[in-house]
């Protein structure tokens, strides 16, 4: 199992991750050595085997919908690094 | 150095309740032996000696103007925190460049059941960044040492915590255990430290890492002071939709030892090739003396073991990726303006994010990507399946299950930090208890030939933890491994 330098940059990609030219060569060794390793579960027979997702029992949990108090719009945006009229400002993505 | 830091969390309860020492006094002197060791060990990143100091001092004066009878249960008590867990106005960096400045609007449920008790939170401790570690290396902020050799790490996560007990700077911290992050470093530290069963503490306000996996747990210096923090954080959270409303046993513990009537299971696949002679001879002579106290030993198979490393190594990072998409640079932390916002994003995330954090992001990535999603993730969650069987099957036959916490004892710092494969393997015998969500309790149980501490485990039965606590408690008052004290 060895990943190639494209295979890297589209999984960076994904992530939303820049890395340097140094970091993807590492990467792409270290978790192709890592892939490697977890190949080994291809060898276990899992057929009829039910994946395992959450330990607990499944089970619905609700609440009653009735208001509760909550953050104030202060708390919410306190730690954003720009903001305006009470909202989180971004970049503008349209032109 | 005062007595007082010498006090274990039950006596210091003794004392407080007594009237022989304040919340004040208690403070103060865990405060000072803070400041003197900090510079070797760096177990905290955000100390709170303020707030703690006035919190101390509220908690005096409660106990003078209330009822004793009435007295919450841990008032006065100085703890510190792992700095994963949110503490409302406290920084909460979680180790990461990415989480620097962010302070918590809210306080998690495990801490805010621990304040309603009383307890005084000294500062946040030193975890390996969003927990993704066994060496606390990987925290932004530099490691942590280990206080039995400064040259060593204290283990990870949740190492700050654990150095933190261990050289007596408190009688009891929080940790947090995804893969092994409290059992490990309990054993690296010569502590006592408990990994919940999932589901058995909330998890408001921890910031996730693998949400499947996460538990919020305690470190003391024995058993009877980590039940003290894990029967109060214990029990149903509405606001943490894994929390289950199972009852929680009395985890009062008294002066007996005897174990008959119950059985202890031994597991072949965690005596491998490989495990450090020292740990093996340890953990064999304390399953004795499990035998001399009365409980029946027994061999007992788990034989997808093997499977559980990658399997979580999957699944973990999987969950990981899709947990850490949520820092985007635009609602908190760390945030790098760019013209567009995919290169904010891309920028953002690549600064604010350490090594070890990318890596785990690009393997999630990598197991969740289309086309090889069956292959990884999908199978990966298969063998879980069998991992779990595997310890039902075995709890059909015995009460807990006894193993080591770790194949060494502490490593070197800077010994793995250029393997990641190597540094995934010290988490061997931890991480099965995570992916079948039973509890694990971690001991002190001997000493190597350099004088390092080795731990051992007892894994029980989902919602069981009082088995794991009433062993480890008897095996303490017949040893005196967990009182012994590193000289700094």
């Amino acid at each position: 199992m060895s990943l190639t330098l494209a295979e890297v940059e589209h999984i960076a990609k994904l992530a939303r991750l820049e890395l340097s030219a140094e970091e993807k060569e590492r990467y792409r060794q270290q978790l192709s050595a890592i892939l490697e390793y977890a190949a080994r579960l291809q060898s276990l027979d899992t057929s009829g085997i039910a994946p395992t997702s959450s330990v607990l029992p499944p089970r619905s949990v609700l609440r009653a919908d009735e208001p509760q108090t909550s953050l104030t719009p202060a708390e919410v945006l306190a730690n954003a690094p720009h903001s305006e009229d009470q909202q989180f400002r971004v970049p503008k993505v349209l032109e | 150095m005062n007595d007082l830091t010498d006090l274990t969390l039950r006596q210091s309860l003794d004392a407080l309740r007594s009237g022989a020492v304040s919340s004040r006094e208690l403070t103060r002197a865990a405060l000072e032996r803070i400041n003197a060791l900090e510079p070797r060990l760096h177990a905290f990143i955000t100390l709170t000696a303020d707030q703690a100091l006035a919190a101390a001092d509220e908690a005096d004066r409660v106990r003078r103007t209330t009822d004793p009878d009435a007295l919450p249960p841990l008032l006065g008590l100085p703890i510190a925190v792992k700095d994963l867990l949110a503490v409302k106005g406290v920084r909460c960096t979680c180790g990461s460049r990415m989480l620097e400045n962010f302070v918590p609007p809210y306080t998690a449920t495990a801490v805010e059941r621990l304040l309603k008790a009383g307890v005084v939170v000294l500062g946040k401790t030193n975890t390996d960044e969003y927990a993704m570690g066994s060496s606390t290396e990987s925290s932004a902020y530099g490691p942590t040492a280990n206080p039995w050799d400064t040259a060593r790490v204290p283990g990870g996560s949740s190492g700050g915590s654990a150095a933190a007990v261990a050289s007596r700077m408190v009688s009891g911290a929080l940790g947090t255990d995804t893969g092994g992050s409290v059992r490990q470093p309990a054993s690296f530290c010569g502590v006592t430290g408990i990994k919940p069963t999932y589901g058995r503490v909330s998890r408001y306000g921890l910031v996730a890492y693998g949400s499947s996996l996460d538990s919020v747990g305690a470190f003391g210096r024995s058993a009877e002071d980590a039940a003290a923090l894990f029967s109060v954080m214990a029990g149903h959270d509405p606001l943490d939709a894994t929390s289950m409303d199972v009852p929680v046993p009395s985890m009062r513990l008294d002066g007996n030892t005897d174990l008959r009537g119950l059985r202890v299971g031994v597991p072949a696949e965690y005596f491998i090739a490989g495990i450090q002679p020292d740990v093996e001879n340890a953990v064999r002579a304390a399953i004795a003396q499990f035998e001399a106290l009365g409980a029946a030993v027994v061999p007992v198979s788990l034989p997808h073991t093997e499977y559980a490393l990658p399997v979580y190594y999957l699944i973990a990072p999987a969950e990981a990726s899709a947990n850490l998409a949520r820092y985007d640079g635009i609602r908190f932390g760390y945030h790098h303006d760019s013209e567009s916002l995919i290169e904010q994003y891309r920028a953002t995330r690549g600064e604010g994010f350490g090594p070890e954090v990318k890596r785990r992001i690009m393997l999630g990535t990598y197991a969740l990507s289309a086309g090889y999603y069956d292959a990884y993730y999908g199978q990966a969650q298969k063998v879980r399946t069998l991992i779990k069987r595997d310890f039902e099957s075995a709890f059909d036959s015995v009460d807990a299950i006894a193993a080591p916490v770790a194949p060494s004892t502490a490593f070197r710092l800077g010994e793995h930090t250029d393997d990641p494969l190597a540094m995934y393997l010290e988490d061997v015998f931890t991480l099965p208890a995570n992916l079948a969500g039973v509890p694990g309790l971690a001991f002190p149980a001997g000493f190597d030939r350099n004088g390092l501490p080795v731990g051992m485990q007892l894994m029980g039965p989902h919602f069981r933890e009082d088995i794991l606590f009433r062993m480890a408690h008897a095996y303490q008052q017949v040893t005196d491994w967990h009182l012994r004290k590193p000289a700094l």
